[in-house]
């Protein structure tokens, strides 16, 4: 057996044995198959060695295969040469319009699969938006409760604030219409500019304003004042009085802007 | 020749092939798988290969029966191990002096090998069959015989050279 084998090539003897058999590993086999292609020598040893496994398959003994295998066989064999091409001139064949329906109904499928997706992505962003909205309603709902807890709490200490900068001006008169007497009494009233005067006008429910005195702050915002003549006949029917700023000894009309005014009613 | 009236797609010329070597076939089938419907089935996949693809054997190279006996060993082997069929049939090319086409011939041949089987000893013998009829690598062998792996290669070499010697003595 060796003396098939070049000089130097010895070394693959025993996996040329083992490869003929199938009984190599597959790492070697792939070295050796390397191998194979270029010496034409172990690939005749190969062939050799194969015959000698083929002698071993011819020293089993065994009973005969079963009648129906050649039978089978037989019938195969013939179904194969049935099977086999004939040439034939391809006839181009209309296909009936039904032929189509399974394409058809796997299009529209496909499009009722895209709009349930479309469907069910509106529901989702629908669904997101309205759970943000009950969180919020959530989150204002429980903010009214706190508040209405604080305004009705029994021990909550109430503290209305006003303006820390200049008081506004406070003008109170008083006035009997039956005599035609009246009465001011102001505080915080802002300071006249040289030669000018406040002066203080009735305004009936008809007819034009009337003088009805004038006065001046002193140093403090305060003034007050009551004619020793009423100036307003009695039984003057009042709607209103008004304050303005006039020059000094006033006028008998009024010039804007007023600067005060209140409802006699 | 039978193989070229094979390639005429000749059944009769299957049928007498068959004939000739199913029983080396299924026997060799039988042997590794141990089953009979599945060594039938081994030996219906053979033949029909052999029909659908004469070219396949190389009638320069040797015997057609001692190939198909390789071949039937193969996909054997290949069943008994649940793997896809990797034996290639251009790839087994085998030469084996012996005359297997007359049914006198045969047996000569057979009664031949049996007894040159005879003469390996019995541990280079085990190591072969384990090889051949179980489809085992080297390296399994060792496993399971516990033998050091480069024994196991030696044995199997000696084996081999041994049933060649006895084959050309006789």
């Amino acid at each position: 057996m060796n003396d098939k084998l070049k000089p130097g090539h010895e070394q693959y003897a025993e996996d040329l044995a083992l490869y003929a058999l199938g009984a190599l590993e597959a790492d070697s086999c792939a070295q050796l198959e390397l191998h194979l292609k270029d010496c034409p020598a172990c690939r005749s040893e190969l062939a050799a060695l194969r015959g000698d496994a083929a002698l071993l398959a011819l020293s089993v003994s065994g009973p005969a295969p079963p009648q129906r295998s050649r039978q089978r066989l037989l019938s195969a064999i013939g179904d194969i040469k049935k099977e086999q091409p004939v040439a034939v001139r391809a006839i181009p064949v209309r296909r009936p319009w039904w032929s189509f329906a399974p394409v058809f109904a796997s299009l529209v499928l496909a499009v009722i699969a895209i709009l349930l997706v479309r469907e069910n992505t509106n529901l989702k962003q629908a669904n997101e938006q309205l759970t943000a909205q009950m969180i919020k309603a959530d989150k204002d709902s429980q903010k009214a409760r706190e508040i209405m807890a604080l305004i009705t709490a029994q021990d909550a200490v109430h503290v209305s604030l006003v303006s820390t900068g200049t008081p506004p001006p406070h003008v109170k008169t008083i006035y009997q219409p039956r005599t035609g007497r009246l009465c001011l009494m102001a505080s915080n009233l802002a300071p006249l500019p040289a030669g000018k005067t406040y002066e203080l006008w009735l305004i009936p429910k008809s007819g034009a304003p009337m003088p009805a005195g004038l006065f001046k702050p002193d140093a403090h915002g305060m003034a007050m004042m009551m004619p020793e003549n009423p100036e307003v006949p009695a039984w003057t029917d009042l709607k209103a009085f008004a304050v303005t700023v006039e020059p000094e000894g006033g006028t008998t009309t009024p010039t804007m802007p007023i600067v005060l005014m209140g409802s006699g009613q | 020749m039978l193989v070229e009236r094979l390639r005429a797609s000749d059944e009769g010329a299957m049928a007498q092939l068959y004939d000739r070597y199913s029983g080396i076939v299924y026997s060799v089938a039988l042997r590794v798988l141990n089953d009979t419907g599945a060594a039938e089935d081994v030996l219906q996949e053979v033949f029909l290969q052999l029909w659908r693809n004469p070219g396949v054997f190389d009638s320069s190279r040797g015997s057609l029966g001692a190939w198909l006996s390789v071949i039937a060993r193969n996909r054997a082997i290949d069943a008994l191990r649940k793997r896809k069929p990797v034996t290639d049939f251009e790839n087994v090319i085998l030469s084996v002096e012996c005359n297997l086409e007359s049914e006198a011939g045969r047996k000569v041949s057979i009664e031949k090998a049996r007894a040159a089987l005879t003469k390996v000893p019995a541990d280079q013998r085990k190591a072969l069959e384990l090889a051949f009829f179980q489809g085992l690598t080297h390296t399994e062998i060792a496993a399971k015989t516990g033998e050091p792996l480069g024994t196991i290669k030696t044995r199997i070499r000696a084996a081999l050279t041994a049933l060649r010697k006895a084959m050309i003595e006789k």
